[in-house]
Parts: C-alpha cells; sequence; structure tokens
C-alpha cells in the first residue's frame, strides 16, 4: 500500500490521537488552542502537497483523485480557518477544549474519507465517523442555555433517521446490482434506471446527504442545532460537512446520469422547495444564528441547481459556489464569534454600531453578508451565475426563475444584517477588541471572496477537470 | 470583432479610468490624516478626469463602431470576455462621471465630518463603477459594475446620510437589486440562445419575438427602477432626501442615467420587436412620469425632494425621446441625459451649499437670501432656470429635440408632453421666488466662497456651452444614433415582411 496517498488522513489520525493525549492530563487552554493551530497549519501544507495525486486503496474501495483531493484540501483549509477563529474559545470551558480538538479533528478525518469513498460500505463507515464525532460536539458548550441538549438530542435523532433511510436505500441499490462498488453500479445503472426501485434506492441513500445538506424536508434539526451548539462549533457544522455533502451528492447523482428524468424531477422540487422555505423562514429570524441556519437551507437549494444539470459545467458550479460558500459563512462565523463576549448567541440587533466598534468586523461582515446575497464581485455572485446558467442551459427555466426571485427576497435579511452593523448606533455595546490573527484572518477572508470572485478562472478550469473525472 | 476599433492612443486609457480611482482609493487606507486624504482623493479624481480628456479629442465621430476598445478573455470556461470600448453615446457618459466626481469631493470638503477616508473610499469606488458600466461591452462585466455600484452608494446613503438613512439606503438597495436579478436571468438567457456575451455580438443576432418578449420585460423592469419611471419611483426622493450631497449629486447625475443607458443600449438593438411592441406603454409611461413628477414636485416644501421629483419629471422626457425610435427623440434623449446630470446635479449642489449654513433643507428656513447671499442666488437661479429648460440653457436644446421627435412621431403624444413643460416652470419658479424673495431670512448666512464657486463655475460653463452650441455634442452622437435608429428599423422591416 502507498502511505504517501493516505497522508492527510493518517495525519489528521496523528492529530487526534495528540488531543486524546492532552485530555489525559490539565493542560492548559492556550496551549491546546496554538498546538491545535500548528497541527493543522501543517495539515494544509501536506494535503495541498497531495493533490495531485492519484491512486486507488483498500481493494479499490478507496480513490484518491483530483476530485476527492480538492475537497480534502478545502477541509483541512476550512479547518485551519475555524481553529484561528477559535483562537480565544469563549463558548467551551477550558478543560473540554483537548477533546473538542480531538472530535473536531475525527470528524474532518470522517468528512475526508467520505469524499474518497468508491464504495456504498466504505462510505457509510466514514459518514458515522463524522456524524458520530458532531453527536459528541454540539453538546459540548458553556451551561449558558439549556437548547444545547435539545440540539444534541434533535441531530441524533435526526441524523439517524436519515443514516437509516440511507442503509435502505444501499440495500436496494445492492439488491438490485450485486454489488457495493459505485464502479458496478454505475455501469449497470443505465438499464435499471426504469425500474422504480432503483431510482427510489438511489433517492434514498441521497437522503443521508440532503442530511448533511439541510435540504427541506431532512432540515428540521438545522436551526436549532445552530441556535444551541456552541458559536465554534456551528461554524464547523455550517461548512465542512456540507463540503462532504456536495462531493458526495455529486458523485452519487452522477451514478444516475442524465437518463434520470424522475430523479431530476424530484432534485428540481427539492432545490425549489429548499430555498423558497429557507429565504422565506430566514426574514423573520432574529438570532443571527438561525438566520445563517436558514439561509444555510437556501444556499443547499442553489447548490442544487448544479447538481440537477449532470453535466461537468454545473458540478463544477456546485463545486465552485459551495467553496465560495465556505469562505462567505466563515466570515460570517467569524464575526459572529468576535462579537459574542462570552460565548453567548449573538442577535441582529448585537450587531448595532459595529462600524464604530470594530470597522474592521463591520467590513468582514459586509463583504461576507453581501456574497451570501449574491452581488458581485464577490464570489457568492459569481457562483450564483454559473449555477443559473448551467442550470438554465440545460432548460431549468423556471427554477432559475424561481432562484432569482428567491435571490430578491433574500437581499432582504441579509441587508438587515449590514443595516444594523452600518445605519445603526452603537447603542452603548462595547467595542470589540480582535487579535493580531483574527485581524489576519479578517483581511484574509475579504480578499479571498473578492479575488476568487472576480477571477474565477483558474479554480473553476480545476473543479471542471475534476467533474470530468467522476463523469463518465 | 470587427465592431471594436482597437485603441487609438498607446495606453488603455478605458482600464486605467476604471481602475485608477480604485487603486487610489486603496492608497487611502495609507493616509492617517484626514485633510491629506482628501487632497490625495481631489488629486486622484482630477488625474482620472484630465486622462478621459483624451477620449473626446481623439474620438472619431464618423463611426458608430466602439472605439478605445480593449479585449482579453477573463472567464473562457463561459465565454466571458473583458471587452471595453465606447461610442457617442457612451462618450458624454463617461466625461460626466468623471468630471463630477472631484466636484463631489470638492462639495463634500467640509460637508463630510466623521469617517472622511471611508468617504472618499466609497466615491472612489463610485468612480470605477460608474465608469465601468458606461464602458462595459461584455454583458457579464457590464452587470458586475452595475450591481457592484450599488453598495458603496448603499453606504454613502447609510453611513453619512440624514435622520431617515437607515430607511432610505435600505429601500434603495431593495429595489434596484430585485430589479436586476430578472438582468442576470435574462443575460444567461441571452448568452444560451446566442452563445455570447459580447453586447455587439447580441445585437446582430434576431431572436424570435417571443424570446425577445420577455428579455424585453426582464430588462425593462431593472432599467425602469434604475430610471425611475413613474410606478417605480418611490424609493428615488427618500434617498435623494436622506443622502449627502455628494451622494444626491452622484444619484442623480450618474445612477439614474444608468437606467436609460440601458434601454438605449440594451433593449433598442438588442430586442428591437419587442421595444417596438411595448413602445407605446413605455410613452405612455414616460408621459405619465413627466406629468405626475411634475405635479408632485409642484407641492413640496423640502427642497431636495422638490429637486427629486422634477427629476422624474425630466428622465420622464429621456425615455420619451429614446421610444420614439427616431433620430431627433434619440439625440434629444441623450443630450438629456446629459443635461440633467449637469443641470440636477447643480441644483442639488446648490441645495447643499445652502444647507451648510442654514442645516435645513425647507424652502421656509432659506428664504429670502437673495440679498444676503447675491452670488448664491444668481447660481441657484441660472441652474433653476436651465432646469425648467429656458431657451439658451441646454434643457431647452435637449427638451425641444424630444417635443421635435415626439410631434414628427405622433401629434397625441407631443401634445400630451407639453403641460410637463409648463409644470416644469411652474414648480422652479416657485423655489426660486420662495427662497431669493421670499420673507426675509435668516442675515447670518455667509455667501458662497471661492471653494463652492470653483466647483460650480464648470458646470454653469457647460449650461450655457449646450445651450448655445450644442452642435459639438450632437456631431458626436449622430453616427451611432443613426445606426441604433437603422437597427430598430431593420428590425420593424423584418417582422412587417413576416
Amino acid at each position: 500500500m502507498d502511505y504517501a496517498l493516505f497522508l492527510p488522513e493518517i495525519y489528521l489520525l496523528i492529530t487526534a490521537l495528540v488531543f486524546f493525549c492532552q485530555s489525559l492530563w490539565k493542560s492548559s487552554a492556550r496551549l491546546n488552542q496554538v498546538i491545535a493551530l500548528i497541527l493543522s497549519g501543517i495539515g494544509v501544507i501536506i494535503t495541498f502537497y497531495s493533490i495531485n495525486l492519484t491512486g486507488e486503496l483498500f481493494h479499490k474501495a478507496y480513490r484518491i483523485d483530483l476530485f476527492s483531493q480538492i475537497f480534502k484540501g478545502l477541509i483541512s483549509l476550512g479547518l485551519f480557518l475555524i481553529i484561528i477563529i477559535g483562537q480565544k474559545i469563549k463558548s467551551i470551558e477550558d478543560q473540554f477544549q483537548p477533546e473538542f480538538f480531538m472530535f473536531l479533528n475525527l470528524c474532518s478525518l470522517g468528512l475526508m474519507l467520505m469524499v474518497s469513498s468508491v464504495e456504498l460500505l466504505t462510505l457509510f463507515i466514514a459518514m458515522e465517523l463524522s456524524s458520530y464525532s458532531l453527536y459528541v460536539l454540539i453538546p459540548i458548550r458553556k451551561e449558558i442555555n439549556v437548547g444545547k441538549m435539545e440540539a444534541a438530542i434533535k441531530y441524533i435523532l435526526f441524523g439517524a433517521a436519515a443514516t437509516g433511510i440511507m442503509l435502505f436505500g444501499m440495500s436496494y441499490i445492492f439488491g438490485i446490482t450485486q454489488s457495493t462498488y459505485l464502479a458496478d453500479i454505475l455501469n449497470k445503472m443505465p438499464e435499471l434506471l426504469g425500474q422504480p426501485v432503483a431510482v427510489i434506492g438511489l433517492l434514498f441513500i441521497l437522503c443521508g446527504f440532503f442530511f448533511k445538506l439541510a435540504v427541506v424536508p431532512f432540515h428540521f434539526w438545522t436551526p436549532d442545532v445552530y441556535e444551541g451548539a456552541a458559536n465554534i462549533t456551528v461554524s464547523f457544522i455550517a461548512t465542512m460537512p456540507k463540503l462532504a455533502a456536495v462531493a458526495l451528492l455529486l458523485r452519487l447523482v452522477s451514478l444516475a446520469g442524465a437518463g434520470a428524468a424522475d430523479l431530476i424531477q424530484v432534485l428540481v422540487l427539492l432545490a425549489a422547495v429548499s430555498m423558497t422555505f429557507g429565504n422565506l423562514a430566514a426574514l423573520v429570524q432574529k438570532d443571527l444564528k438561525r438566520l445563517l441556519a436558514y439561509s444555510s437551507i437556501a444556499h443547499a437549494g442553489y447548490v442544487m441547481l448544479g447538481a440537477l444539470t449532470m453535466n461537468t459545467v454545473g458540478f463544477a458550479a456546485a463545486v465552485y459556489h459551495i467553496t465560495g460558500y465556505l469562505l462567505m459563512n466563515l466570515a460570517c462565523f467569524l464575526v459572529l464569534c468576535s462579537v459574542s463576549r462570552e460565548g453567548e448567541n449573538v442577535t441582529v440587533s448585537d450587531l448595532s454600531g459595529l462600524y464604530r466598534r470594530s470597522p474592521l468586523l463591520a467590513l468582514t461582515l459586509a463583504v461576507g453578508a453581501f456574497a451570501l446575497a449574491g452581488i458581485p464581485p464577490t464570489v457568492g455572485f459569481t457562483g450564483k451565475f454559473f449555477l443559473f446558467t448551467a442550470a438554465l442551459s440545460q432548460g431549468h427555466l423556471t427554477l432559475v426563475i424561481i432562484a432569482a426571485v428567491n435571490t430578491a427576497v433574500s437581499i432582504f435579511y441579509y441587508l438587515n444584517i449590514v443595516r444594523f452593523a452600518y445605519g445603526k448606533d452603537p447603542d452603548g455595546l462595547p467595542e470589540v477588541t480582535l487579535s493580531f490573527s483574527n485581524r489576519l484572518l479578517n483581511y484574509g477572508l475579504i480578499v479571498a471572496i473578492i479575488l476568487m470572485g472576480a477571477l474565477p478562472t483558474l479554480f473553476i478550469d480545476l473543479a471542471k477537470t475534476a467533474c470530468e473525472t467522476i463523469i463518465s | 470583432m470587427d465592431f471594436l476599433i482597437p485603441n487609438q492612443l498607446n495606453y488603455p486609457i478605458l482600464s486605467t479610468l476604471i481602475f485608477l480611482p480604485l487603486a487610489g482609493a486603496f492608497v487611502l487606507f495609507l493616509i492617517r490624516d484626514e485633510k491629506a486624504a482628501k487632497i490625495w482623493s481631489l488629486i486622484v479624481s482630477l488625474v482620472v478626469f484630465a486622462l478621459s480628456l483624451p477620449l473626446y479629442f481623439y474620438f472619431d465621430p464618423a463611426t458608430y463602431k466602439y472605439q478605445f476598445a480593449e479585449h482579453s478573455p477573463w472567464i473562457p470556461a463561459f465565454k466571458i470576455n473583458y471587452t471595453l470600448g465606447i461610442d457617442g453615446i457612451s462618450l458624454f457618459l463617461v466625461l460626466l462621471s468623471t468630471m463630477l466626481i472631484p466636484i463631489c469631493i470638492l462639495a463634500s470638503w467640509k460637508y463630510i465630518e466623521k469617517r472622511v477616508k471611508e468617504f472618499l473610499f466609497c466615491l472612489l469606488l463610485m468612480e470605477t463603477a460608474c465608469v465601468g458600466v458606461f464602458s462595459a461591452l461584455d454583458f457579464v462585466l457590464f452587470y458586475i459594475f452595475w450591481e457592484a455600484m450599488l453598495v458603496p452608494m448603499y453606504l454613502l446613503i447609510a453611513v453619512w446620510g440624514g435622520p431617515e438613512k437607515v430607511y432610505a439606503s435600505f429601500k434603495f438597495f431593495l429595489y434596484t437589486m430585485a430589479g436586476s436579478v430578472f438582468l442576470m436571468v435574462a443575460m444567461i438567457a441571452l448568452y444560451l440562445t446566442a452563445g455570447t456575451f459580447s453586447i455587439p455580438q447580441l445585437m446582430t443576432y434576431t431572436y424570435p419575438f417571443n424570446f425577445q418578449f420577455w428579455i424585453f420585460l426582464a430588462f425593462g423592469i431593472a432599467f425602469a427602477i434604475k430610471v425611475p419611471m413613474a410606478p417605480f419611483h418611490t424609493w428615488l426622493p427618500a434617498a435623494h432626501v436622506e443622502a449627502p450631497t455628494a451622494g444626491s449629486v452622484l444619484l442623480a447625475s450618474v445612477l439614474l442615467k444608468m437606467g436609460t443607458y440601458g434601454f438605449v443600449r440594451f433593449c433598442l438593438p438588442i430586442t428591437p420587436q419587442a421595444s417596438i411592441y411595448f413602445a407605446p406603454y413605455v410613452l405612455f409611461m414616460s408621459i405619465i412620469s413627466i406629468i405626475y413628477g411634475g405635479y408632485v414636485a409642484l407641492g413640496q416644501t423640502d427642497m431636495k425632494r422638490l429637486i427629486a421629483y422634477s427629476s422624474v419629471a425630466h428622465m420622464g422626457f429621456v425615455t420619451l425621446g429614446i421610444f420614439l425610435f427616431n433620430k431627433h427623440g434619440l439625440e434629444g434623449a441623450i443630450i438629456q441625459m446629459i443635461n440633467h446630470g449637469i443641470t440636477t446635479g447643480a441644483l442639488f449642489l446648490c441645495v447643499g451649499i445652502i444647507y451648510e449654513r442654514s442645516h435645513s433643507r425647507l424652502i421656509k428656513d432659506n428664504s429670502g437670501i437673495s440679498k444676503i447671499m447675491p452670488v448664491y442666488i444668481g447660481f441657484f437661479g441660472f441652474f433653476c432656470l436651465s432646469s425648467m429648460a429656458f431657451p439658451g440653457t441646454n434643457s431647452f436644446v435637449g427638451e425641444l429635440l424630444v417635443l421635435i421627435g415626439a410631434f414628427t412621431d405622433n401629434r397625441l403624444i407631443g401634445a400630451l408632453s407639453i403641460p410637463g413643460v409648463v409644470l416644469a416652470a411652474a414648480y422652479m419658479l416657485r423655489l426660486l421666488q420662495k427662497i431669493a424673495w421670499g420673507r426675509k431670512g435668516d442675515s447670518h448666512l455667509s455667501d458662497m466662497n471661492l471653494r463652492e464657486i470653483v466647483y460650480l463655475a464648470p458646470l454653469a460653463i457647460f449650461v450655457l456651452w449646450i445651450g448655445f452650441a450644442p452642435t459639438p455634442f450632437l456631431d458626436i452622437m449622430h453616427a451611432t444614433v443613426n445606426h441604433l435608429v437603422e437597427q430598430v428599423q431593420s428590425a420593424n422591416a423584418v417582422a412587417l415582411v413576416r
């Protein structure tokens, strides 16, 4: 076995073990945070170093290709950024921080395994590794409110149900194709697609990812988990599992190919309902995390636009958009975590006069919110533009018009955030001071959101090449 | 690319005009002193203005093709190019934008006291976006500038605006953004039909009428909100009243032009048949705008609000001229776009000057100042006369051309728009009368200082220049307008043959 192929995963496992050891004795929180920062920084380098590797492992159940490596790079990058945001974690007690970092790394490991799995059982185990880590992560939070247990229970129950449905779907697919390898399934799928059982089996498997992505009707956990879990945990849940879910969504949807009209119909419906519901519900939210939760439901709908095109351009657009989503969401969560003084939840009115309390944070928030709203020249606009173009080229005119109307609706609540930050007076709210690393991250995210939006060619071409490998 | 005439100059002039203000804006962050920041941005904007003058001197009026063109691939995966170029229509709008930014900076010299650097940053960003909108020849590039312009404008109103700034800026942003999402869908639909985002290439393609119908509607909503035409105008008074002086000036002089520019650049050449089909409705809405805007302006007590409603009326003349599809109407409309930019911008500057002294925009608080501020009243009265299209001023030329176009096309349309001219005289004279000769006002007000004279004087010169000698301006647009009229007429002929 070629260990170099598996290096990013092994590295994450080692990192998790380091924190396991740290949890055995009393250690200072600051030390753990610094260790986490350094280790995840090295992780990014290792993952990016292995981005051009290709190969197969474990009896061809595990494939390393450009597609999986891009996602692994994004996962390690996201983890690194989240750990920078969490350099002064206020929402988690010091003594639980080694465990927090351990599960954070384990969950990322699970997500990395997911994007490389090309066999159903491997995929299932990888997914469970990430899910179980999250089940533990959600209730790790200071005793500020009682919502955290509700959040954890909800996530477990919905997660278990979704996993059950997914397994059920896998059994159908195995039943009709006699294989758990995606490559075999792909070969047999075209002739089987006429049978309802194939479509239903595939849809049921997709349910597991719809749950992670928070697509209606698997979205019920989202607002409560966002509200109940610690701010730093939510910035993880809001971004990373979605990356892996999109990767798997694309891999599995491509199994059906363009012939699966029924499947596409269902995806169209889910996309339309998701964005409409998410945006409408977000309009009335007062808690910033709940607002971002509903916004994530809406964005799940937008990403589906790319998945249901069944072609490289659409898939690349989806990969591009979810990458942009990682950046713009982290920008918002960076502001949220910095504004929250004792790790409490932040309401929209807590942002009042942010431009006087911390001009840099206000700018980051504005850029993040405008990007989520899809205003050029940010990555949010470019992503939406690619998605709309891809979907329209496949004739989904109604869906694109629904998406456009939704974009118009969503501006209200994104702009509302900016309105509080720039239009209102601070009303006695304290100034926010930022650490050096935090400042740096602010600048980095602003530049990344705008640059990636204005000059998308490099990434979109890479994504296109990557997606060609999964569509055959 | 035979629509583009390669750049006549040996440097990329349009890119310079777009990105120099942007670079200058970022340098602002390195400057600590506020006074130095003001001087720096004034220098940057003056340099940009000076650099934009070669556009006028080297412009070839004999051709309708796009000049000073730059072309390079940008996002090949979606066939998006970085294409710039200007023709006889956009030339003046680019020049207007570059001329107004230094004026805006001068006008805000004392008025803006808090967050000066950020304010100047937003102004320079606006310059980038405005020049970008008028010189982009790729639809995606156009759209990006068109939308990106919203953010600095929003901040200008939301941070430095008046008491109702939050409401006004919110409404401004929501209205314009809601209009333009459909522009995006239309843009993508055009791309998928014609296979290109290049605006000149999109014009050469003949689309089925049904397709044109929907594209026109999507375009029309976006542009009508921006102009704004009568039922979509409600964001305008709020935004104008609350915006700081520089914001009002940019809003009136440049942003509103983007709507009418959109009609000229996109609706007429790309969807000519639909334009002809919808023309009666647009003409109807224009006349409503002219009469309604004038009528409402008559009853205003707030100077800025009055001028804002007068904008609705003036822009009504512009859309009227555009949708007549004849040479006089179109040239009148384009001249009127420039006129409105100069005159209304100047009027907002005048309101800003008096507001800095009396801290009120209400007519009754500023009345009877002709003896106290004679120079001010001189300028103010002059621009009021220009606004009501007094012969010898710029607006007279524009409105006359539009009316000639209207009467050539249909006497009814001409007759219906006449009351607008009368109303303009009524509301402007009422304003002037009260401000100049009303109840005796506060004698503590000081007259205009040199800085204020310096930034109003160029606008006054243009009022007279266009008023007395419009030929150099009209000459430049003849070729472009003729070509545009041909495009529409030939599409009409094709439609009739079928």
